[in-house]
C-alpha cells in the first residue's frame, strides 16, 4: 500500500477526468489524422511522396511559410514597439492602449477581415479618397494578393504578438536598467546589451505563438487573397470538403503538425521552453 | 591600489525636488569630502534615497545645483557622471556571469579586453570572489551578490560610490561581516562613499560623518561621536540611540540610558530625581530599567550588568544620579 501512494500521487484524481479529455477529443483525433494520412486512399507513404511530385503542392507549402515568417517578423517587431509603449508610459495611456489591443483582439476574426475590405479594397475608402484628391489615378490593389493576406494577418496577430512581450517587459526590474546606464551605458548599448537578452523569453513566446497560428490561417487568405493566395489550410478544407481526398489533407495536416513540433524542438536546444512559457530564469 | 584621492568632492547647494507641490527633499546645502564615508541617515519618506538619485542623475534636481570638485553636474546624465552605484537589491545583470557584471562599466567603455580581464580580476580580489567569476548571479547567496555589485560599481574607479541600503536584504548577522568588509574596502580604495540607510547601528559603526535627515531636510551633520554624545535637537537625540527629555527651567535636555546611575532607596545629598521601578528587562550585558518619577515622567536607565551586581526589584524607590556633563541641552524648536 505504502509503495502503492509512493507512485500513485492522489493528485492524479483530480486531474484525471481532464487527463480522459484531453486523451479522448485531442490525442484521439490526432493519430486518426497521422493514421489517415499514411492509410488512405492506400497504406504507405504515398501521401508524402506527392510532396515530391507535385510542384503545386510544394509551392502551396512554400507560399505558406513564406507569408507565416513574414507576418511573424512584422507582427512581433510591430508588438514589440507596442508592448514597449504600454510598459514604459503612463498608467491612463497604458489601460487605454490595452483596452484598444484588447478589442481588436475580441472583434471576430471575419469582420476585422472584411473591414480591410472596405478601408483598401479597389472601390475602398483609401482608394476613392486617394482618387479624389488626385494623388492616384488608378486605384491602389491592396487586396486580392499577398500584400492584402500580408496586412489582415499582420493586424490580427498583432494583439498574440503583444501579450507575451507585456508579461515579459513588466516583469522586468527597472533598477538593471538604471544600473546598466550608471554604469555609462547609452540607451542604444543598454537596450542591446540588458534590455533585449531579457526580454528574450517573451520575444521567442511570442514569435513562436505567432508563426503556429499563422500556419492555420484560413479566412484572411481566402478573402483577402481573393483566390489567388493559396494556403495550406485553404487548401486542406478543398481536399476534404470538394475533392475528397481525405489522404492528402491529412498528410498537409500532419506536415504542420511535425513543423510546429520541429520548431518547439529547435527553439528547446538553444533555451529551456519553461522559460518561455513563464517560468523563472534560474 | 588606491586611486589618486585629489578627486570625488561634491558641493550641494540649495538643492530641492518637489514632486507637484510636495517638496521630498527641501532646500538641502551640504559638503562631502573627497574620500570620506558620508552617511544620510532618516527614517523612511525623510529625503535621503531622493537626494541620492538626484546625485546619481536619475532625478532631476528642481531647484539648487549640486557640483562634483567645483564643476556643476546638474545638468550632466546619469550615464555621463561616472558615479559608482550599489542599489537596493543589487540590481546584477541576472543573464551574465559575474566576470561581465564587473566588468560591464569597462565594455560599454570600449576598453582593450586584455585591460577589462586584468582589472575584472583585481576587483574579484579585492571582493574575495575568485572563484565564482563564472556563476551567474542567480546561483550566489545574498552577501556574495552583494560583493558583485560593489565591485561592478567600483570597477571603473569612479571619483565617488552611492550605496543605496545595501545591506537591507541581508540577515543581521551577515550584515556586521558585510559592514567590515565595506569598510575595509573604503580604507583600499580612498573613494568617496556615500551611503543611504535607516539603521542608525549601521551608520554609527561605518561612517566618517553622518548627515541625520528627516522630512525633506537636514537635522544635524557630524561625527557619529559628535551626533550622539551631542545631538543639537530631540530627533536626532531620539533617532540616534535612546534618549530621555527632561525639561527644566524651560529648557529641554537629552541624557541617555547609560548615563544615570541608580541608587536604592531615597535621600542621597546629589540625587538629581527620585522614583519607583516599574519595569525591569535583562539583557544579557545591561539591564534596562524604567523608572516613574514622582511627576509620573518614565525615565530609562541602562545598568551594567557586571559592574552593578546590587539587587533591585519592580517596586523599589531609588534615586536618579547623572553628571552635568551627562544631560545635553537641545535647541528648542
Amino acid at each position: 500500500m505504502q509503495s502503492f501512494t509512493r507512485h500513485f500521487h492522489p493528485g492524479w484524481l483530480i486531474i484525471a477526468p481532464l487527463l480522459v479529455l484531453v486523451v479522448a477529443l485531442y490525442l484521439g483525433p490526432i493519430l486518426n489524422i497521422l493514421w489517415l494520412s499514411v492509410t488512405d486512399p492506400e497504406p504507405g507513404f504515398g501521401n508524402y511522396a506527392k510532396l515530391g511530385e507535385s510542384d503545386a503542392l510544394l509551392r502551396i507549402v512554400w507560399t505558406t511559410v513564406r507569408i507565416c515568417i513574414i507576418t511573424t517578423l512584422f507582427s512581433v517587431t510591430l508588438g514589440y514597439s507596442i508592448a514597449y509603449a504600454m510598459v514604459h508610459c503612463h498608467q491612463r495611456q497604458k489601460s487605454y492602449m490595452l483596452t484598444l489591443l484588447l478589442v481588436s483582439f475580441w472583434i471576430s476574426i471575419l469582420v476585422r477581415t472584411f473591414s480591410w475590405l472596405m478601408l483598401l479594397g479597389r472601390r475602398g475608402l483609401v482608394n476613392v479618397t486617394l482618387e479624389d484628391i488626385g494623388l492616384i489615378a488608378e486605384p491602389i490593389a491592396f487586396m486580392r494578393n499577398e500584400l492584402g493576406v500580408l496586412i489582415g494577418m499582420v493586424h490580427y496577430m498583432i494583439p498574440y504578438a503583444v501579450l507575451p512581450l507585456l508579461v515579459s517587459m513588466q516583469s522586468l526590474d527597472t533598477r538593471v536598467m538604471d544600473a546598466s546606464r550608471n554604469l555609462g551605458a547609452s540607451g542604444a548599448q543598454t537596450f542591446w546589451r540588458i534590455y533585449l537578452p531579457l526580454t528574450m523569453p517573451g520575444l521567442v513566446a511570442s514569435t513562436l505563438l505567432v508563426f503556429i497560428l499563422s500556419l492555420g490561417f484560413y479566412v484572411t487568405p481566402a478573402v483577402l487573397g481573393g483566390g489567388k493566395v493559396l494556403m495550406v489550410a485553404e487548401y486542406i478544407s478543398v481536399q476534404l470538403l470538394v475533392t475528397l481526398k481525405w489522404g492528402t489533407a491529412a498528410m498537409l495536416a500532419a506536415l504542420m503538425l511535425f513543423g510546429v513540433l520541429a520548431m518547439l524542438w529547435v527553439m528547446s536546444r538553444f533555451m529551456k521552453l519553461s522559460t518561455v512559457f513563464g517560468g523563472t530564469t534560474r | 591600489m588606491a586611486d589618486s584621492t585629489n578627486i570625488g568632492s561634491l558641493q550641494i547647494r540649495n538643492v530641492s525636488k518637489l514632486f507637484g507641490a510636495f517638496r521630498a527633499v527641501n532646500d538641502i546645502s551640504l559638503d562631502i569630502r573627497n574620500g570620506e564615508f558620508l552617511t544620510l541617515l532618516g527614517p523612511s519618506g525623510s529625503g535621503k534615497t531622493t537626494l541620492l538619485m538626484m546625485i546619481a542623475g536619475f532625478l532631476d534636481i528642481s531647484e539648487g545645483d549640486i557640483a562634483l570638485d567645483g564643476a556643476s553636474i546638474s545638468d550632466v546624465p546619469a550615464e555621463k557622471r561616472n558615479f559608482g552605484m550599489v542599489f537596493q537589491g543589487y540590481a546584477l545583470f541576472p543573464h551574465m556571469s559575474v566576470r561581465d557584471n564587473i566588468g560591464y562599466a569597462l565594455s560599454v567603455r570600449k576598453r582593450p579586453q586584455e585591460e577589462i580581464r586584468s582589472r575584472v580580476d583585481e576587483m574579484l580580489e579585492l571582493v574575495q570572489l575568485q572563484d565564482f567569476a563564472d556563476r551567474k548571479p542567480g546561483q550566489l547567496s545574498g552577501g556574495q551578490q552583494q560583493r558583485v555589485a560593489l565591485a561592478r560599481a567600483l570597477c571603473f574607479s569612479p571619483p565617488v560610490l552611492l550605496l543605496d541600503e545595501p545591506l537591507g536584504a541581508l540577515d543581521k548577522k551577515l550584515r556586521v561581516e558585510v559592514q567590515e568588509q565595506l569598510k575595509d574596502i573604503h580604507r583600499r580604495v580612498g573613494t568617496t562613499f556615500i551611503y543611504v540607510t535607516h539603521d542608525q547601528e549601521e551608520a554609527l559603526s561605518m561612517s566618517d560623518r553622518i548627515v541625520i535627515m528627516r522630512d525633506g531636510a537636514i537635522e544635524q551633520v557630524g561625527t557619529p561621536n559628535e551626533l550622539y554624545e551631542r545631538p543639537n535637537n530631540e530627533f536626532t537625540a531620539s533617532f540616534l540611540g535612546k534618549s530621555n527629555f527632561i525639561r527644566q527651567d524651560g529648557k529641554l535636555f537629552a541624557l541617555r540610558p547609560e548615563k544615570i546611575d541608580l541608587r536604592a532607596g531615597t535621600g542621597h545629598a546629589d540625587a538629581r530625581m527620585s522614583g519607583t521601578i516599574r519595569s525591569i528587562t535583562y539583557f544579557g550585558s545591561m539591564k534596562r530599567i524604567i523608572v516613574e518619577t514622582a511627576e509620573s515622567v518614565e525615565i530609562e536607565v541602562d545598568i551594567d550588568v557586571w559592574r552593578n551586581s546590587e539587587t533591585l526589584a519592580e517596586g523599589d524607590a531609588v534615586d536618579l544620579l547623572w553628571t552635568d556633563a551627562a544631560a545635553v541641552e537641545l535647541q528648542v524648536g
